[in-house]
């Protein structure tokens, strides 16, 4: 006992803040989901168990299945725009633009969004949807003598699609990026005196490279995209009605707006769920564990 | 295919240019080595020539064709990389494979194609394998089969025996040979190790900063090199080398002096510091030869067949080869002795041969004649 003792208190004393912290960030607050999940704590800030009443009432939630439509649609394309359009920029920064500090300033380009603080960028967004004469797209229109049209009003999923597509697609860029560069001049060498079309390097010698990368910046993506709503906060705030209201921000929204801090956590718990099964999935799909497995470096 | 350089250059910086107005023919199924040390442009030669660099000037000639801008898949080149540069995800047969899928071959003859390849090479049975599950001589017989499987005219290998241990070496040199004779391709070597070189081409072309120093048979650059840098360059052992001076036709090195004759060398206006250069099989124990030396035996380095042993002569050291029975002490005093006509005798200011060149053609004829 003593020994044992002895062996494990430096470990312990080393580990012992970091593991706290650990719990208090990152495992307590799931767990202070899960319980409040099952109360109807409102302003009051009472814990009064409710039992499985606050998903009884998000089953006849009348809005809940457009929010979960919403979701999925802004997840999907959202997630569609960060891993093929970061791809994309990956590969014209480091294939096609081969002299590095072209491609250096091509890349500054487009991390500058990630940058600037997000209220910056969505007020550029607000502008160029501008409802009035004078909104960038608007300004468009007005060369071509047509109405003004209320962007955010009549097509409120694009907006922010478009804003979070095209600010999260910088992530992707870094990490395909720094991927394609791994690989070794002389495959793509070979590839080319092989005979191999632009096409066939790409699909044969790039994605197979960038194959964990991949599923690396989708699973990312998707857990981040999942669970963030800022820039639909401040672009839209879920409006108008519900028409752009995911569920992380009506999660959001419950409890802090309308202090069902009950609510918003059974809300928040179904996030929780579907993006543990996601990952699992993904695990699965992707055949992660073999990755995680061998430390070759092909 | 017959292919040739003309005044190629090509520069990296604006400063100097890697390689520097090249002129370099290759005869149609000829085997021609590019050998010199790392950073000469060998590579760089051979990486225009397959087109993945396009030259800065001058002109790459296909069977008389100009194909400077021609992409790599258009000029029927087959090409073996130092890494092998094996696509990882695929099998062997795929990897041997993609050549011709990418020329659209159809998928039955594909495979047929590429098993035959295989074969050649001797890799019947891994056909399955991904190149990490494969040693390091398999994965260069993949690197092989997928050079030669769309029947390629020009074969060209870059520096492909490097990571390879001293008998796969000579197992892959073997096999190299083999294949070159069985297919007749025109093959282009790049290599820094001038004995693979000498084994495998039927010329050499030694090259140095960018250009070519000589071009010719192994034999050729073995007996008669045309200068210093080719000299120090080919043999193992390196030729044994002494500073000397030349003055008229009287050569004075190692303390003594010799008459050369004025037909075979070129003599000297007044005095002229030279390199005297002689290979060590070409060094005898005892007095047989016009030119003696006493030594004191620094190292003794058997071989099996030979023993090769360096003495010390003066301040310049010397290595010869003496019969493995012959018995010999380390710090003894021995007396060797060569022949003034196996000397090499190299302008110190210029690296070239005193050796005549008439004299030069003479020799050739005579030998092949």
């Amino acid at each position: 006992m003593g020994s044992a003792l002895k062996k494990w208190k430096l470990p312990m004393i080393m580990l012992g803040p970091f593991v706290a912290l650990i719990f208090l960030f990152f495992f307590l607050p799931v767990v202070l989901i899960v319980i409040l999940a099952f109360t109807n704590m409102d302003s009051a800030m009472r814990w009064e168990f409710a039992g499985l009443a606050n998903f009884q009432k998000m089953l006849e939630d009348p809005n809940l299945f457009k929010i979960m439509k919403n979701t999925a649609l802004y997840v999907g394309f959202t997630l569609l725009i960060n891993v093929c359009f970061g791809f994309v920029l990956g590969i014209l920064t480091t294939y096609y633009i081969q002299k590095e500090p072209v491609s250096l300033v091509f890349r500054t380009i487009w991390m500058l969004p990630r940058m600037s603080p997000p209220v910056v960028y969505v007020l550029l967004w607000l502008w160029f949807f501008d409802p009035s004469e004078y909104g960038v797209l608007n300004s468009l229109r007005a060369l071509f003598h047509m109405e003004p049209v209320a962007w955010l009003h009549e097509h409120p999923m694009t907006a922010i699609i478009l804003a979070n597509g095209i600010i999260g697609a910088s992530f992707g860029m870094i990490i395909f990026s720094s991927a394609i560069k791994s690989i070794p001049k002389d495959l793509f060498y070979a590839a080319s005196v092989d005979g191999a079309s632009q096409w066939s390097i790409i699909k044969d010698i790039i994605i197979p490279a960038v194959r964990w990368p991949l599923m690396f910046v989708t699973i990312w993506q998707f857990l981040s995209l999942i669970t963030s709503y800022e820039y639909i906060f401040l672009l839209t705030n879920g409006g108008p009605l519900f028409e752009s209201e995911v569920l992380a921000l009506y999660s959001f929204h419950k409890a802090f707006q309308n202090f069902e801090f009950g609510y918003g956590s059974a809300i928040s718990l179904v996030l929780v769920i579907i993006a543990l099964i996601f990952s699992f999935m993904m695990w699965k799909w992707f055949g992660m564990q073999k990755m995680m497995r061998s430390s070759k470096i092909e | 295919m017959k292919i040739e350089l003309k005044n190629l250059c090509k520069s990296f910086n604006k400063k100097t240019n890697a390689i520097d107005r090249m002129n370099l023919t290759v005869e149609d199924g000829e085997f021609v080595a590019l050998l010199g040390p790392s950073g000469c442009g060998k590579s760089t030669t051979m990486l225009m020539i397959a087109g993945i660099y396009k030259p800065d000037s001058g002109e790459i000639r296909f069977d008389g064709q100009l194909v400077n801008d021609w992409e790599p898949k258009d000029r029927n080149i087959g090409m073996v990389f130092q890494s092998y540069a094996l696509y990882p995800h695929m099998t062997v047969l795929e990897n041997i494979a993609f050549p011709l899928k990418q020329q659209k071959v159809p998928k039955k003859e594909r495979m047929e194609r590429a098993k035959q390849a295989a074969e050649m090479v001797r890799l019947g049975h891994v056909l399955d394998r991904k190149p990490d599950e494969l040693s390091g001589g398999q994965q260069q017989r993949v690197a092989l089969a997928r050079a030669i499987v769309k029947k390629p005219k020009v074969l060209l290998l870059d520096e492909p025996m490097s990571n390879l241990d001293a008998r796969l070496k000579i197992e892959m040199r073997e096999e190299l040979s083999r294949l070159h004779k069985e297919l007749g391709i025109t093959t282009i070597l790049v290599t820094h190790d001038q004995e693979e070189a000498m084994m495998l081409a039927d010329r050499i072309a030694v090259m140095k900063d960018g250009k070519i120093i000589q071009y010719g048979t192994p034999m050729d650059l073995y007996h008669r090199p045309s200068d210093f840098f080719v000299a120090q360059f080919i043999g193992t052992p390196p030729m044994n080398v002494f500073r000397g001076k030349l003055i008229g036709n009287h050569l004075h090195f190692l303390n003594q002096s010799a008459e050369l004759n004025n037909e075979q060398w070129n003599t000297a206006q007044g005095e002229l510091d030279v390199y005297v250069g002689i290979r060590p099989h070409e060094v005898k124990l005892g007095k047989g030869g016009d030119i003696r030396a006493k030594g004191i035996v620094q190292m003794i380095e058997p071989v099996g067949h030979a023993q090769i042993i360096r003495v010390n002569i003066g301040d310049e050291q010397l290595r010869l080869f003496a019969e493995p029975t012959a018995a010999i002490e380390y710090e003894s005093e021995i007396t060797v002795s060569f022949h003034l006509s196996s000397l090499h005798l190299f302008d110190v200011r210029t690296g070239k041969s005193l050796r005549k060149e008439i004299m030069k053609e003479s020799q050739t004829e005579e030998m092949v004649g």
